[in-house]
């Protein structure tokens, strides 16, 4: 066999794979604002997405900053810059931290189950169903889940800065016997608006991603069992990279305004 | 047949890759007809019918509806032409999600914009004529039977008084009694609604019970079409090897790919 050929149809195979999350993407946009909306559907993923995720959001970032506040601790104490801890800690979970944990764990929590149950619905019918009921299925299934991760992931992100900024805090101050007050003081002083908000616009972004990643996955599987698992693999692995990538341009953008 | 067709195909095709599913499909349904398509697995029928509803876009040909052409309409169009079909899955597609009442509720809620308390007493009363009790009506799909989900994917697809009803193998994977319940049963609502219906199936037994005429499908082309009355005389070798499940004949099933 021809290895060019073959390097050939995988690339076609790949540019094919990205135009169709192009269409499926701008299709979604296109639905989100026409009607029929279902505000009760909305509510019901925003209570998945959003409340159901805050303990392993919040988890992960508790650890996280622990961890950050130790190991910029080593780092800063070889030339005698302790003070900047705090700084280090607030600066680096609110601008890229707390958006990043908080999308992949949602991004494996939430849009493995979205793959699946759209897959789950494709393979069984469902979604013929739908449309023979007179349910357009973007707007029943997709739009809702997209709206909703777009909604709620500014909000656990808030709760992850807030969280992860508490959990270097209590290392610094019962570990490395930090004083209370001037962390905390430290904390605010060096922190702008922009850091915080950066990080929020970040997150709509992730929870567009993840949520129109694994509803697109899932929409798009067939053969099964076998079709959904891929399905529900895929939409992980994908979500994943893109927010890591996603996560550099954008931090780009803001940098270059800043 | 006189008047205009309830449904009339010309010319249609679909391809998958290579393989030629649908090769120039011709037939037309009288309004008040039910029609069976028989034939063997994987000659097309399910993609036939997901033509018609405009799931599957076909390559080439004409579907028109009381004369109206279907296959060029907009998103919207469609919902208005689909808004008048019902459709009977082969594994019923009941919406997990939703308890059994819901499920059969569902298009007067989201079509037809039903007010909930009178959408679930029309879903019981739904329920009631396939011989479902209403205490059914609160289980979820998962609890369900084979032979009570069929019957409650019935009740839903004939909720919303479609002109047009589907049914996609009503008696695979059921026991014979069950089958000849749900068979007397489509007769039953059919004649109820006066729709047309388009049914697929294997079960012969089941297409003399329902049928009023029949189109043998093989090679992506109907072969035989007549009224059920003149099958055991088609005169077509096709049709009999089917009908009388012989495994030597004309049609030679492929054994290995």
């Amino acid at each position: 066999m021809n290895p060019l050929a073959t390097i050939g149809r995988v690339f076609i195979g790949f540019l094919a794979g990205l135009g169709r999350i192009a269409l499926f993407a701008a299709n979604t946009v296109s639905h989100c604002v026409r009607p029929p909306f279902y505000p009760s559907l909305i509510a019901r993923q925003m209570m998945d997405i959003g409340f159901f995720s805050l303990p392993v959001v919040g988890l992960t970032a508790l650890f996280t900053g622990m961890v950050l506040a130790l190991q910029s601790y080593t780092g800063f104490a070889r030339f005698q810059a302790e003070g900047a801890v705090a700084t280090v800690v607030v600066l680096s979970m609110t601008r890229e931290l707390g958006p990043v944990i908080a999308g992949l764990m949602v991004a494996g929590r939430i849009g493995a189950s979205m793959a699946a149950e759209i897959g789950t619905m494709r393979v069984t019918e469902q979604i013929d169903a739908l449309v023979t009921l007179s349910t357009n299925p973007y707007k029943y299934l997709v739009v809702p889940r997209v709206l909703a991760a777009v909604a709620m992931l500014p909000i656990l992100v808030l709760v992850a800065d807030v969280i992860g900024v508490l959990g270097g805090y209590l290392v610094a101050v019962y570990k490395l016997n930090f004083n209370m007050s001037s962390y905390l003081r430290q904390t605010v002083d060096f922190l702008e608006w922009m850091d915080v908000i950066s990080g929020l616009v970040k997150a709509a972004v992730f929870g567009f991603l993840i949520a129109m990643l694994g509803c697109f996955h899932g929409y798009s599987s067939g053969g099964g069992a076998q079709g959904v698992g891929r399905a529900t693999t895929n939409s992980v692995v994908s979500a994943s990279i893109m927010i890591l990538v996603v996560d550099y341009m954008l931090t780009e953008l803001f940098f270059a305004t800043r | 047949m006189d008047g205009v067709p309830k449904i009339q195909l010309s010319g249609l095709k679909k391809a998958f890759g290579p393989k030629r599913v649908l090769d120039g499909i011709d037939i037309s349904v009288a309004p008040g007809a039910s029609l069976v398509v028989i034939g063997g697995s994987g000659t097309g029928k399910s993609v036939l019918l997901k033509t018609i509803l405009g799931l599957i876009r076909p390559d080439a040909g004409s579907i028109r509806i009381d004369g109206e052409e279907t296959t060029s309409l907009d998103a919207t169009g469609r919902e208005r032409i689909n808004a008048r079909f019902g459709m009977l899955f082969q594994g019923a597609a009941l919406f997990d999600s939703l308890t059994v009442w819901e499920n059969v509720a569902f298009g007067l809620m989201q079509g037809q914009g039903m007010h909930r308390a009178e959408a679930k007493a029309r879903a019981l009363e739904n329920l009631a004529s396939v011989g479902l009790p209403k205490e059914v009506g609160e289980l979820s799909p998962a609890e369900l039977s084979g032979g009570m989900k069929k019957r409650v994917g019935l009740a839903r697809a004939i909720a919303t008084r479609p002109e047009i009803i589907f049914f996609d193998e009503p008696t695979t994977g059921l026991d014979p009694i069950m089958s000849d319940v749900i068979n007397n049963l489509i007769v039953a609502c059919v004649k109820d609604l006066g729709a047309t219906t388009v049914s697929i199936t294997h079960d012969m037994h089941s297409a003399r019970k329902i049928a009023t005429h029949v189109a043998m499908l093989h090679g992506g082309r109907i072969i035989w079409t007549g009224p059920i009355g003149d099958i055991d005389r088609s005169g077509s070798p096709y049709v009999d090897q089917f009908i009388h499940g012989r495994a030597e004949g004309p049609i030679q099933m492929q054994v290995r790919a």
